[in-house]
């Protein structure tokens, strides 16, 4: 049997991104303040994060206008799907295994 | 054996994280019961009115007709307005004590999946008061109401849904039992509130904050 840790993916290892791929997998699109409430950190560790997920490709930033404010939203890409269901398969086989 | 406890801590985070971006699940059981109180006061006060009415005017009851709508027109702003408050501060309170954001993602979906059928809801209503269709005023807050409560119920505690449908239901019977508006006013938004504010209290507050999470 093959090593199960070989599907976790490392891009996953942080409560933060974890929170962050989780409400992108069940939400069209959420915004930059609405994501900071929603997870609980700090504007700087949120963005952080947001640019290592949007630099391997697994989330679409688009920003816009809100009147004179900057609203920048969020979404999966199809990469990121495919990663994050092989990274919940892989949580999954890790279970089991070791039971 | 420390690696399979971080990847199932690991998934439970993601389901609370997914359903915590898409419901609304700090109502309180406590709204529920206030508002429905709030509605039964309303109810008694209203019945009241119209009692006292027929006693001293029993010789002009179409002359002081005005009088009397004036008042329950009253009574029925003053109600709606103290059954919203009261159910405000509670799911308020809900909130600070769980620490989800009042006006969060989730909370607007609920508000605005609310309020589309409330809204044309309302119009209707508005129309059948202006065109003098009375007896029909009942049954369609009623039912309105119910298909907003099932509307939002996809974004809150599931058994919103089961609420939206009893309201529905008692608004139909009303359709062909017209005149008894108020009595099926008084079940569907006092008592029916009352029995879904105790089921959720119940279900979801009736512990300590620690078991929550793990009932989710």
């Amino acid at each position: 049997m093959n090593n199960p840790i070989q599907n976790l993916n490392k891009v996953f290892d942080s409560r933060v991104r974890l929170g962050i791929m989780s409400t992108l997998m069940v939400n069209d699109e959420i915004n930059f303040n609405d994501l900071k409430q929603l997870i609980d950190v700090t504007d700087g560790n949120l963005a952080s994060h947001m640019k290592s997920l949007e630099e391997s490709g697994y989330v679409k930033v688009s920003k816009g206008f809100i009147g004179r404010k900057t609203n920048t939203t969020y979404s999966v890409t199809k990469a990121g799907q495919k990663a994050f269901q092989q990274h919940l398969n892989g949580l999954e086989q890790m279970i089991k295994t070791m039971k | 054996m420390n690696t399979q406890n971080e990847s199932l801590q690991e998934l439970q985070h993601i389901k609370r994280m997914m359903e915590r971006s898409t419901r609304f699940s700090s109502l309180s059981g406590l709204s529920g019961i206030a508002a429905g109180v709030c509605g039964l006061i309303g109810f008694w006060m209203a019945v009241n009115t119209i009692a006292g009415w027929k006693r001293n005017h029993l010789d002009n009851l179409y002359a002081s007709r005005d009088i009397v709508t004036d008042r329950l027109l009253i009574i029925a702003l003053a109600t709606f307005a103290a059954a919203a408050l009261s159910s405000f501060i509670f799911v308020y309170r809900r909130c600070k004590k769980l620490d989800i954001p009042l006006l969060g993602v989730s909370a607007r979906r609920v508000i605005i999946n609310m309020a589309i059928p409330l809204f044309a809801g309302g119009l209707f209503i508005l129309r059948l008061a202006t065109q003098g269709i009375f007896d029909l005023i009942a049954p369609a807050c009623l039912m309105f109401y119910g298909i907003a409560l099932v509307n939002a119920s996809k974004y809150t505690l599931e058994e919103t849904r089961y609420l939206g449908y009893a309201e529905i239901l008692i608004g139909i019977i009303n359709l062909w039992i017209l005149g008894y508006g108020l009595i099926f006013w008084a079940i569907g938004f006092g008592v029916m509130h009352i029995v879904y504010g105790i089921i959720i209290w119940m279900k979801y507050e009736n512990h300590p904050v620690e078991q929550y999470e793990e009932l989710q």
